[in-house]
């Protein structure tokens, strides 16, 4: 069969972010993908070394609007290592919150997403209702839905009230009962296993040698997740379980999620509990000493890194970003290998970049038609069966028999 | 002995020349210098024989008279190791590191954009991040570039438009 090219973005109607993909197809069947990004490239490491590291806390939180708190954690992180500040511990602890706060908000956007791209949109809605509870919460805790603003470098701008506590346990309950609810769905709808079982495999070598991070790796059982390898914030004292998964598909990707959802609300119990008393920040300095920090992060979506070089003023030298996407985009080519171009949107979906890609709009001008315009619509369907029939797909025996049983 | 010692033991004990250029940096961070001749058996000696297995980023650096290249990797256990070397800018030409990472090229793209380095052995493709009409020999990592046109809105700036 001919070979046929399409070009998916950058500017497409279904995209929810400029990125351009070009899908080699043979029929339905995927031949070979490959991705141009680079569209939402704002230069902001560039802007990071003209500006404070005060200031820069608050451009880096705006690298993202889901991993907001990712990426300034990270980034403070760096920089209290560098300047050598003894962040109080009950700051930390406030971190892990709002961290573990904002990977359920995000795993519960995803969830409605991955139930919008395989058409059970009813899930979409249930999610999404459900994650207004934690957005709330955020919003009653920081100010902010999305970034917070709560990171200072030495530590953070909020502490957490006596109510505050009351509300989050609060919410916390009731998202774990939906949550249960969800895993039961997902374990028993038998068109949900189906559809999504055994769609965009990515083996567990795979994803080793391709280096996925996150909930992509960890559903190739991958047991790596920085909050238990290379703990930051309180997560040493947290007793954290990594979750994961081998089934190696779309479906294992949910079971971690999920998964991942419920060691969130066990975290945030366990955090509240033992959040101790205490200052919540410390003086940073001005001007930040020489020296140079790598600092990870497990974001919802996988390892976020930032790397920060100083040179002594109150200028970084260098700031470096790398977001989880970076490093599971490249695991998809490998997954969608020899896939079914309708599982397209969902295995992309799946790695969690925050869009969905292919919901159609085609406009159709007709070229026998003297106006210009669209074409009606039973002109388009009888188009569609003159296109069949001349490659050799003739539906007119099968149509007039269920005609006849009508 | 600690794991990191033991990493930065087994390193110069390899390769003598890192005597001093291996450091524990802190916990779970281990960092090395080495000359560019030496790199890529460093490199591969990580990757198969200390297993540090991922590679987390490459990061660029302008520093002057050379381009630094950081090469963060990780393994299992939560160890980090960064292993830098620098090359004059008057020659900025790195080789690839793709036989050792697949998942390398989107970051040695990163770096001939933003940095203005050659990788040599990166297949024809895609670049990335900068547009497909970016004028040739603009590097915006590169200490010199200054963004065209553009009000950069710094502390200074601030306290002056204040005044």
């Amino acid at each position: 069969m001919r070979k046929v090219v399409i070009p998916i973005g950058p500017q497409h109607p279904a995209l929810k972010e400029p990125e351009s993909f070009s899908v080699t197809l043979s029929g339905e069947r995927i031949m070979a993908f490959s991705a141009r990004l680079g569209y939402n490239h704002r230069g902001i490491e560039k802007a990071c070394e003209e500006r404070t590291y005060l200031q820069d806390v608050y451009l880096i939180e705006r690298i993202c609007g889901i991993c907001s708190h990712t990426h300034s954690t990270c980034f403070v992180q760096a920089v209290e290592e560098i300047a050598g500040l003894q962040v109080p511990k009950r700051a930390l602890y406030i971190r892990s919150i709002i961290g573990e706060l904002e990977r359920i908000h995000s795993h519960l956007l995803w969830l409605g997403v991955a139930g919008h791209e395989v058409g059970f949109d009813t899930l979409l809605m249930y999610t999404w209702r459900d994650r207004e509870v934690v957005m709330d919460i955020l919003a009653e805790l920081t100010g902010n839905r999305v970034n917070y603003g709560i990171n200072l470098i030495g530590g953070v701008k909020r502490d957490l009230e006596k109510q505050h506590i009351t509300d989050i346990l609060k919410s916390v309950d009731i998202l774990e009962e939906r949550t249960k609810y969800y895993i039961q769905v997902c374990k028993e709808e038998s068109t949900l296993i189906q559809r999504l079982s055994g769609v965009g495999v990515l083996s567990h070598n795979d994803a080793l040698s391709l280096g996925a991070v996150g909930p992509t790796a960890r559903a190739s059982d991958v047991a790596r997740d920085t909050r238990a390898d290379d703990p930051y914030a309180a997560y040493d004292e947290l007793d954290f379980k990594i979750v994961t998964d081998d089934h190696n598909d779309v479906y294992g990707r949910t079971l971690v999620r999920l998964g991942e959802l419920m060691e969130s609300y066990r975290l945030i119990r366990t955090a509240i509990k033992n959040l101790p008393e205490g200052l919540i920040s410390v003086k940073a300095p001005r001007k930040i000493p020489v020296g140079e920090a790598f600092s990870r992060y497990e974001a919802p979506r996988g390892e976020d890194v930032h790397y920060v070089k100083s040179n002594g003023t109150d200028k970084p030298e260098r700031v470096k970003v790398r977001a989880p996407t970076l490093a599971n985009v490249q695991t998809v080519a490998k997954m969608l290998e020899d896939g079914q171009l309708a599982d397209l949107p969902i295995v992309i979906a799946a790695i969690d970049p925050c869009f969905s890609c292919t919901d159609r709009l085609i406009s159709v001008n007709s070229s026998k038609s003297e106006t210009l315009g669209s074409m009606k619509w039973e002109d388009l369907r009888l188009y569609g069966i003159e296109w069949h029939r001349s490659k050799g797909m003739d539906f007119s025996a099968i149509n007039k028999k269920l005609a006849e049983r009508l | 002995m600690s794991k990191e010692d033991e990493i930065v033991q087994s390193l110069t004990s390899e390769f003598p020349l890192l005597q001093d250029k291996a450091k524990v940096q802190r916990i779970r961070r281990v960092v090395a210098d080495v000359t560019p001749d030496k790199f890529e058996q460093v490199f591969a000696y990580a990757k198969d024989n200390l297993g540090f297995s991922v590679l987390c980023t490459i990061t660029g650096l302008d520093e002057g008279s050379t381009l630094g290249f950081i090469y963060h990797m990780s393994r299992t256990d939560g160890i980090t190791f960064s292993l830098k070397y620098s090359v004059p800018k008057d020659k900025p030409v790195i080789n690839s590191i793709l036989q050792y990472f697949t998942n390398a090229d989107i970051y040695e793209r990163e770096l001939e954009d933003l940095l203005g380095v050659k990788v040599e052995g990166l297949p024809e493709g895609n670049r990335y991040p900068l547009p497909d009409d970016w004028p040739k020999g603009e590097h915006p990592l590169r200490k010199d570039w200054k963004p065209k046109g553009a009000k950069i809105d710094t502390a200074e700036t601030q306290v002056k438009e204040a005044k």
